[in-house]
C-alpha cells in the first residue's frame, strides 16, 4: 500500500511502487486533470507539482515520492471557484481542445511560486517542456502574464501587454 | 393537450426516427456526406433534415435541447451553436443543452471537417431556432386571440407588451415541433441580437481547466477494463508476437484475437503498457506488396497519375508576355500529432454495441464497424466524446474499431482501449507529401497575363466508409478491402484545394495530378492541399512581384477584383504597419492572402521574421492577421482559431517532416518529430476579425494554414534573400547554410 499526500489529503493506493504517479492519479484516485500524452517525459500533458516544482507524473514512480506534496490542477481550484492561474486561463480563453492545458496550468503555477516577476524569456523557458498542438501558445503566455500580475508581480519585459 | 402529446412535444430525449444513413455515400469526402438533400429550399443541413424536432426540443421545464450532428474538436463549436440557438430563440445560454454527434440522437451531418460546421449545422440550428420562436409566438397569439406579429419574445417567454406573458415551457405543450421548417422565417435583425457576434466564453473550458472528466480518455465506466492493441511499429509493418508468452505477462488477464488482430486486456493500465513494450521485443516484418516511396519530391512525379484540368481560362489569348517565371514548391509528409494518443471506449451488451469515440464522423464510423463485426448498423451506436485536437483523420477511427472488436468479444464488459504514443506516431495516417509546379508570364506593364499551376498529390481522405478502411479491418483474415482512394472534387478540392487562383488572371490553366498509389498511409490533415497550394501560389506571387519591381501587397491588390479580399488585405497591412516598416539586418516582412477553398473565410497575414545568423533559428517578432468569416458568431472563437492556425502552420512549415526508411516510419515520439515549443512561438500575434453581420458564415478553422506558410517564406526571402521552396524551412536552411 502506497501512501501519498495529494492536494492536501492523504491518499492510499494498492499498487506496485514502480507505477508512475500519473497512473495512480487517473486510475486509482479519480483525478483526471493530468493527462497521458507520451509516457516519455516529452510533452508535459501529465505535469503536476511535487512540492513547488513541476514534474512529469508519467515518469515518477509513486514509490519515490515519500512525504513530498503532490498538487494536481484539481488542487488549485474548481470550476465554481477557480484558482488564480485558472482564472487567468479562463480570462484569456486559453484553450482550444484543452488537453494540454492542465499540464500548462501546473507548469505556470510552479513558475509563479518560484517568481512572480520572471522575464519573458524565463517564462517561455519554464513553459517549454509542455507541448500544445492547437497552437494556443499565445493565449497560454497571455494567461501566465496575467496570473503573474494578479499575484502582485508581472513579466519584466512582456512581449504582449496585459490588457 | 394529451399526456402523450405533451411527452412527445416536451422533447424528452427519446430516440426519434432518422433517415438511415447511406453509408456507402457518407464520409470519404470531407465534411459532406449524410443523407441526400430532400428540402433544397432550406438552408444548411435543414435541407437534409427539415423537421424542427431534429434540431430543437423544448422540455416541460423550459429547458431547450439542441441537436447537432457535428462534433466539438476543440474549435469552440459547442459554444457557437449554443449562442445561435439561444439568441434566435431568445432564451438564456444556460438554458440550452447541446447534444453533439451521436448516431442515435442527432441528425446525420456526415463528417465534422472542412471548416463547415457553422456553414452547415450552425445555419440549420439558427434557422430552426427562428422557426421555433415564431411557432411559440403563434401559439401565444392563438391563445390570446391576437396577431403573432404584435407579440415579442424575451428570455424564454412570449409577451404582448401589455402585461401578458407565456413561458416557452407553457407554450411548448401546445406547439408541435414535428413540423417542417419554413425557409422564409427571418432571423433576428442583428441589432436585436444579444449573443451572436459577442465573444461569449467557451462553455467547455471551465471543466477542462479544472480537471473534470472531459475527454474520452477520462471515461471510467463501472466494471471497465483496459485494453492495448498489439501491432507492428508502424503502418506498412506487421508485428511478430509470441502470444503465449504475452498472455503470461503480469497484468494481462486475456488476449482478444481475431484474424491478425490481437489486443491485451486487464484491469490496470500500467501493467498493460509494460506488457505492450515487452511484447514488441519479438520484432516485426515489413508488409508485402508495399510501394517504395522513393526520394521526395521527385518520386511524386514518377508515380501513376490521373490528371484533370480544373481550370482553363483563356480570356486574353493574344496578350504579349515579356517575362516568364517558373518555380517548384513541395512539402513532406506531415503528422497530425495529437497530444493525446487515440482512445475509445466500447460496450457490447444485449446484442447492442456502443462506442464512445473522438472520430470526426460517427455515422460513417458506425457503418465501418458494422461491416467489421458483421452486425446491423442499427444495433451500433457511436457517440462522440472529445479527444485531443486531431486536425484531421488521425487514429480516432482506427482505435474505435480496435475497441469495438475487443468489446464484441467480451459482452457486458466496458472496454477502454488507448494507443501508446509510439502507436499514434507510427500508425496515424499522415498528411500527404505534395509538389506544385508554377509558371507565369508578365506583360510589359508588370501584370500577370498567364498562370499555370500543376499539383501532384495522393488522396487527402481515406476516412473510413467501410471495414477495410479501419486498421483492424485490414487485419482480418481475409482482410476487408480498403475503399479505393478518389480525389475530392472541386469546388472544395483535395490535393488541388486552393490550386485555382482567386486572382483575376486573364489566362489561367490549373491541372490536378491525382496519385492513387499510396506508399505511405495518408489522409486528411487540416486544410488538405490548401497548405501547399497556397504556400506555392502566394510565394510565387511575391517572386513575380519582385520580378515586376512592385510591392508585393500592391501587386496582389492590382490582380484582385473581390472587394472583401481587398478589404482584409488592407486591414492586415494597416494594422501591421506595412508602409512604415523599417527592415533590420537579417529581418524581413512577409505577406500572404487566401480565401480558404475560394468560398470560405478570407485571411490576410503579415509576418515580421528574423533569422538568427549561424544558428538558423527563426524569430517571428510579429504576426498580424485580418479575417473575414462572414457573420462572426463568436469573434473570440474566430481569433482563437486563427491564432492557433498561424502558430500551427509555423510549426508545420518551419520544422516538420515525417520520415520513412523504406520499410517503416522513422518517427515514434516527439524526439525525432519536433513541433514548435514556446521558445519558438511568435513574440506577438494580433488577429482582427472583420464582422459581416447578415452575411453567410464562412468556414474559418483551416483558413490560416496556407497563408502563414507563404508569409513565412516571403519574410525569409526579404530577410536574407534566400527563397524557401522546399518545406520544411529548417531542412532547407540546412541545405543553404
Amino acid at each position: 500500500m502506497i501512501e501519498l499526500n495529494v492536494n492536501g489529503s492523504v491518499a492510499r493506493a494498492d499498487v506496485d511502487p514502480a507505477t508512475p504517479l500519473l497512473y495512480v492519479l487517473r486510475g486509482d484516485l479519480g483525478l483526471h486533470a493530468a493527462k497521458f500524452g507520451c509516457g516519455l517525459g516529452q510533452c508535459g500533458s501529465c505535469t503536476v507539482l511535487l512540492d513547488d516544482r513541476p514534474v512529469f507524473s508519467c515518469l515518477l514512480p509513486v514509490g519515490a515520492i515519500g512525504d513530498h506534496a503532490v498538487t494536481t490542477v484539481e488542487g488549485l481550484g474548481t470550476a465554481k471557484a477557480p484558482g488564480g492561474v485558472q482564472r487567468a486561463f479562463l480570462h484569456e480563453q486559453a484553450g482550444q481542445c484543452g488537453y494540454c492545458i492542465p499540464g500548462m496550468i501546473a507548469r505556470a503555477e510552479a513558475l509563479l511560486r518560484r517568481t512572480t516577476t520572471p522575464t519573458e524569456e524565463e517564462m517561455r523557458t519554464a513553459m517549454a517542456p509542455s507541448l500544445c498542438r492547437c497552437g494556443t501558445h499565445m493565449r497560454i503566455l497571455r494567461a501566465v502574464r496575467r496570473a503573474a500580475v494578479a499575484r502582485g508581480g508581472g513579466i519584466v519585459d512582456p512581449a504582449e501587454p496585459v490588457t | 393537450m394529451t399526456p402523450s402529446r405533451r411527452e412527445m412535444l416536451g422533447g424528452l430525449l427519446v430516440a426519434f426516427a432518422l433517415t438511415p444513413g447511406v453509408y456507402a455515400q457518407t464520409g470519404g469526402g470531407e465534411g459532406s456526406g449524410g443523407p441526400p438533400t430532400t428540402a433544397p429550399d432550406l438552408p444548411g443541413t435543414l435541407a437534409k433534415f427539415p423537421d424542427l424536432d431534429a434540431w430543437i426540443r423544448i422540455a416541460p421545464d423550459g429547458r431547450v435541447t439542441v441537436f447537432t450532428g457535428k462534433a466539438e474538436l476543440g474549435t469552440g463549436i459547442k459554444t457557437a451553436i449554443a449562442q445561435l440557438a439561444a439568441d434566435e430563440l431568445d432564451v438564456a445560454l444556460e438554458r440550452i443543452d447541446l447534444i453533439t454527434a451521436d448516431t442515435e440522437l442527432t441528425p446525420n451531418e456526415g463528417v465534422t471537417a472542412g471548416s463547415q460546421t457553422l456553414e452547415q449545422s450552425g445555419t440549420a440550428v439558427a434557422n430552426a431556432a427562428a422557426n421555433v420562436r415564431l411557432l411559440l409566438a403563434e401559439a401565444a397569439a392563438a391563445r390570446w386571440g391576437v396577431a403573432a406579429t404584435d407579440l415579442f419574445t424575451r428570455d424564454g417567454a412570449v409577451l404582448d407588451g401589455r402585461g401578458r406573458s407565456a413561458s416557452y415551457a407553457d407554450l411548448a405543450g401546445m406547439t408541435s415541433l414535428a413540423v417542417r421548417a419554413r425557409g422564409d422565417v427571418p432571423r433576428k435583425r442583428h441589432e436585436a441580437r444579444r449573443l451572436i457576434g459577442r465573444p461569449i466564453p467557451r462553455v467547455d473550458l471551465p471543466a477542462k481547466l479544472t480537471g473534470l472528466p472531459a475527454y474520452v480518455q477520462d471515461m471510467r465506466l463501472p466494471g471497465m477494463l483496459h485494453a492495448r492493441v498489439l501491432r507492428g511499429p508502424s503502418a506498412g509493418t506487421r508485428g511478430l508476437f509470441d502470444l503465449s508468452a504475452v498472455a503470461r505477462l503480469p497484468g494481462v488477464d486475456r488476449i482478444v484475437r481475431r484474424g491478425g488482430f490481437a489486443a491485451i486486456v486487464g484491469p490496470r493500465e500500467w501493467p498493460l503498457e509494460r506488457a505492450l513494450h515487452m511484447a514488441a521485443r519479438s520484432g516485426w516484418q515489413a508488409e508485402d506488396g508495399r510501394n517504395e516511396p522513393g526520394a521526395l519530391p521527385d518520386s511524386l512525379l514518377r508515380m501513376r497519375r490521373e490528371s484533370q484540368t480544373i481550370e482553363d481560362r483563356r480570356d486574353e489569348p493574344d496578350a504579349r508576355s515579356v517575362r516568364r517565371l517558373s518555380a517548384r514548391y513541395d512539402r513532406p509528409y506531415l503528422m497530425h500529432g495529437a497530444i493525446g494518443p487515440s482512445c475509445a471506449v466500447a460496450l457490447f451488451e444485449d446484442g447492442r454495441l456502443t462506442v464512445w469515440t473522438h472520430s470526426q464522423g460517427v455515422e460513417p464510423l458506425r457503418g465501418s464497424i458494422a461491416g467489421l463485426l458483421a452486425m446491423p448498423a442499427e444495433r451500433i451506436r457511436c457517440v462522440h466524446r472529445e479527444g485531443a485536437g486531431c486536425y484531421g483523420h488521425n487514429g480516432a477511427d482506427d482505435v474505435a474499431g480496435d475497441a469495438a472488436l475487443v468489446a464484441f468479444a467480451m459482452p457486458g464488459v466496458p472496454v477502454r482501449l488507448q494507443w501508446s504514443r509510439e502507436q499514434e506516431h507510427g500508425w496515424e495516417p499522415l498528411g500527404p507529401a505534395m509538389l506544385a509546379q508554377l509558371d507565369a508570364a508578365l506583360d510589359a506593364s508588370g501584370r500577370i497575363i498567364d498562370w499555370r499551376h500543376q499539383v501532384w498529390s495522393n488522396t487527402h481522405s481515406t476516412r473510413p466508409t467501410a471495414a477495410g478502411d479501419l486498421l483492424a479491418g485490414r487485419e482480418m483474415v481475409p482482410p476487408f478491402p480498403a475503399t479505393p482512394p478518389k480525389p475530392i472534387p472541386q469546388p472544395n478540392g483535395g490535393g488541388d484545394r486552393n490550386a485555382i487562383p482567386l486572382y483575376a488572371f486573364p489566362n489561367s490553366h490549373v491541372v490536378s495530378h491525382f496519385l492513387p498509389d499510396m506508399p505511405i498511409r495518408v489522409s486528411a490533415l487540416r486544410g488538405l492541399g490548401a497548405h501547399l497550394n497556397i504556400f506555392a501560389l502566394e510565394s510565387f506571387m511575391d517572386e513575380l512581384a519582385a520580378a515586376a519591381g512592385r510591392d508585393p501587397v500592391a501587386f496582389r491588390l492590382g490582380h484582385l477584383q473581390d472587394p472583401r479580399a481587398a478589404a482584409v488585405i488592407r486591414r492586415a497591412v494597416r494594422r501591421f504597419g506595412w508602409e512604415g516598416y523599417k527592415a533590420l539586418p537579417n529581418r524581413g516582412r512577409g505577406f500572404a492572402f487566401a480565401r480558404y477553398k475560394n468560398h470560405g473565410a478570407y485571411l490576410a497575414v503579415a509576418l515580421d521574421v528574423e533569422r538568427v545568423p549561424d544558428e538558423g533559428r527563426l524569430i517571428v517578432h510579429r504576426a498580424v492577421a485580418a479575417v473575414d468569416s462572414g457573420e462572426a458568431v463568436n469573434p473570440d472563437g474566430i481569433r482563437n482559431q486563427v491564432e492557433g492556425g498561424i502558430v500551427q502552420s509555423l510549426s508545420w512549415t518551419a520544422y516538420e517532416a515525417a520520415g520513412y526508411d523504406g520499410a517503416r516510419r522513422t518517427d515514434y515520439d516527439w524526439s525525432t518529430y519536433p513541433i514548435l515549443r514556446f521558445g519558438d512561438a511568435p513574440r506577438s500575434v494580433i488577429v482582427d476579425v472583420m464582422d459581416r453581420p447578415g452575411t453567410p458564415f464562412l468556414g474559418t478553422g483551416e483558413c490560416a494554414q496556407g497563408p502563414t506558410a507563404a508569409a513565412l517564406a516571403n519574410a525569409l526571402a526579404a530577410a536574407n534573400g534566400i527563397r524557401i521552396r522546399a518545406l520544411p524551412v529548417a531542412r532547407s536552411s540546412a541545405r543553404v547554410v
